[in-house]
């Protein structure tokens, strides 16, 4: 069909295209000004008005990694020229590296980010197996009360979650599952089961049964014929309900405040603690921040084009 | 060497029932063609003979033995899907060593045997390619090869070509047709298209609303169609239909439609066969297109009516004739009735006509 456009629809466009940029930057700029200031030199970070311009620099990312003090005295200066160049940038701020023997001390800030790590793969892999499962009985069993279970499951969404911390937090104690790997995993996947369990079957609908009819005819069991054909099938709605229950266990924040401080500690409720006394030092928390947006930013621009169906489900037909 | 019967099946859905006591034995090798409108519940008879759906009362043996609670996987028999071809995630290749994987075949053997398959087909440089870079009719052929592949007790075909263009369908259909020539083997094909039916099966069986009508050659659901569905279903265009009076005039018979003031002629005998089944009334007469014969002038034994429509398809008309009451279609060729309005004679060729009992529906078996 020839496009012929109306000027009222160019100009429509033109302003549906200034829509989206302007939205794009509100999205944006909070991200330019975490990384920015993750580059700035301490002074700069509150300086009035904002610095756009500057030299970026890693010395933030050096004291994020790094555990310090505060020289009382002016380093000597055969040591300060013996030091690396990252050390350097510690003494030219007035802070020495906290050191035992030679060996450097890191900062928990690693731990953290591995906690995180840890706390969001295996509960996202366990959200996401179970609810496909689910969702795929759901999908292809005839199940008493399928719409009531169905709602049932949702009903742990209905109410906000932080609303049950403080006795979750009492019972968490009492059978020891306070700052604790397992007990962080446990809860995202509760968090996260129904999401994904109603995602999945949406996708799992959309599979015609016939595939995997096809294989039983062929000689399959159920079983392998879900291994071998509905599995490779539901790949996109697989990986775009991974995004979302990693997003959401990566970045949950009330609940590993409470539930851990110390030994199972995820990054989001670490990184905000590192304030410290005095004066902030923001440009080491931005940092800090910028290093933990970075998995979820690779993660979902890998599984950018599932992502996109994902969200769109069901109103795509084949 | 497989035959497959069907004894007293019934299936529900909830509180429906979709089959009813469907009856049917098919020889080994035998092509049984299953036609029927959309509903009649083709699909769920290939299903159970498939074990993809219970059923709720009878017997499927296959080469004697009862199935019925057996497995699909356990069944060894094969099966085209109506809106299923190909697994869009793997190669046309894959797609058809899938049977094959389920076995213990080597992989050696596999390659063979998909190969072969391939050249029956024709579809060897379509190996390596995925389902959403072939064709309909390709596609079609591939999921064909599927079922061939692994040399089943049975073939299961639910309108396999159904979903394809006019042109397509009659080139799979030869297609199907060499393949079973050449391979032979036991196959139910679903089908609502009666030219499929007619142009593959050995036996046509026709339902409707889950009732079996007739069971028979091509030519025996075409010439003594055993009721009035099979009468109308069967053959394009479709048969007149008309209520019809007999009465007994001047040594011959003479068949009333449409309350029109004259009946057309038939030879004496008719009154013998009917043997008295006019007298009640309830007569349905059936006569094809190419049975109700048109001419210019008049003829003893025509009656003169006026033509109102006409249909021209090409190499004949359909010309829709005004008779009392109703209206007669008849078959001629293009262009010999030039337009509505036009006055003809028109006659019925008694050893064309078919008799039907109005109530049941039934064939009478009345044949001049
Ligand atoms: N799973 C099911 N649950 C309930 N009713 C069903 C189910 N499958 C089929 N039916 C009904 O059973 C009847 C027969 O269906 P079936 O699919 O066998 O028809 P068909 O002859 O194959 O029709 P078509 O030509 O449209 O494919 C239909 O009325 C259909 O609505
Ligand atoms: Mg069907």
């Amino acid at each position: 069909m020839a496009a012929v456009r109306t000027s009222s629809e160019v100009a429509f466009n033109r302003i549906a295209i200034a829509a989206v940029l302007v939205a794009t930057l509100i999205f944006l700029a909070p991200i330019y000004w975490i990384a920015s200031t993750a580059f700035k030199p301490k002074e700069l970070a509150v300086s009035v008005p904002p610095t756009v311009l500057f030299q970026p620099e890693v010395t933030p990312f050096i004291r994020l990694f790094t555990k310090r003090v505060q020289m009382q005295k002016p380093v000597d200066p055969q040591v300060y020229e013996a030091a690396p160049w990252w050390e350097k940038r510690i003494y030219d701020g007035g802070e020495r590296v906290l050191k035992v023997g030679k060996d450097v001390q890191l900062s928990q800030y690693p731990d953290r980010f591995m906690n995180s790590l840890i706390v969001a793969v295996i509960s996202t892999v366990l959200a996401v197996g179970m609810g496909t499962f689910t969702a795929y009985g759901f999908s292809r069993f005839k199940i008493a009360g399928e719409a009531d279970l169905l709602f049932f499951i949702l009903s742990t969404r209905m109410l906000p979650p932080v609303v049950v911390a403080i006795p979750m937090f009492l019972m968490y104690r009492m059978v020891g599952l306070n700052d604790s790997h397992i007990g962080l995993i446990i809860l995202y996947v509760a968090f996260n089961l129904s999401f994904s369990v109603w995602l999945m079957k949406g996708f799992m609908d959309e599979i015609p049964k016939e595939y995997e009819e096809a294989a039983l005819v062929d000689g399959y069991t159920r079983m392998q014929a879900f291994f071998k054909i509905v599995l490779p099938e539901a790949a996109t709605g697989i990986a775009a309900t991974a995004v979302f229950c990693f997003i959401t266990a990566w970045n949950e924040y009330a609940f590993a405040l409470i539930m851990t401080n110390r030994r199972a500690q995820t990054a989001p409720p670490f990184i905000p603690s590192q304030i410290g006394s005095g004066l902030p030092d923001w440009t080491t928390i931005a940092a800090g921040t910028f290093l933990f947006l970075l998995p979820v930013a690779i993660f979902t621009f890998l599984l950018r084009n599932h992502l996109l169906r994902g969200v769109t489900f069901g109103a795509i037909r084949k | 060497m497989t035959q497959i019967e069907l004894r007293g099946i019934e299936k529900f859905f909830g509180a429906v029932q979709v089959i009813h006591n469907l009856n049917l034995a098919i020889a080994d090798n035998e092509f049984i063609v299953l036609l029927g409108q959309s509903g009649c519940g083709k699909t769920t008879t290939l299903r159970a003979v498939a074990g993809l759906e219970t059923i709720d009362k009878g017997d499927i043996l296959i080469d004697g033995k009862p199935v019925q609670h057996l497995k699909a996987a356990d069944r060894d028999i094969a099966m085209v899907f109506q809106s299923f071809s190909l697994y869009p995630h793997m190669t046309v290749f894959e797609n058809v060593a899938f049977p094959l994987r389920a076995t213990r075949m080597s992989s050696g053997e596999v390659d063979k045997s998909v190969r072969e398959v391939a050249r029956v087909l024709r579809i060897t440089d379509l190996l390596d390619k995925r389902p959403s870079a072939l064709s309909g009719g390709d596609m079609q052929r591939v999921a064909i090869g599927r079922a061939l592949v692994r040399r089943p007790k049975a073939m299961l075909m639910d309108e396999p070509i159904g979903a394809l263009d006019a042109k397509l369908r009659e080139e799979m259909r030869a297609e199907i047709k060499r393949l079973h020539v050449k391979q032979g083997s036991t196959t139910i094909y679903v089908t609502h298209d009666q030219i499929e039916a007619m142009s593959l099966a050995d036996r046509i069986v026709i339902m409707h609303e889950g009732f079996i009508q007739q069971v028979g050659t091509p030519d025996e659901v075409y010439s003594h169609p055993a009721n009035l569905f099979v009468a109308q279903f069967v053959g394009s265009p479709v048969m007149n239909i008309a209520e019809a009076r007999v009465a007994d005039q001047a040594g011959a018979a003479s068949v009333t439609v449409g309350e029109a003031p004259a009946g057309f002629e038939f030879p004496h005998q008719l009154l013998s066969k009917l043997n008295g089944h006019a007298a009640n009334g309830g007569l349905t007469m059936g006569i094809r297109p190419e049975g109700v014969l048109v001419r210019h002038d008049a003829a003893p034994g025509y009656m003169p009516v006026e033509a109102s429509i006409i249909e021209p398809l090409g190499s004949f008309d359909i010309v829709d004739l005004k008779v009392g009451s109703t209206m007669l279609r008849a078959r001629t060729k293009a262009g010999y009735v030039s337009g509505p309005g036009e006055r003809v004679h028109v006659r019925i060729d008694p050893e064309q006509a078919h008799f039907f009992d109005t109530a049941s529906g039934k064939s009478l078996g009345v044949r001049l």
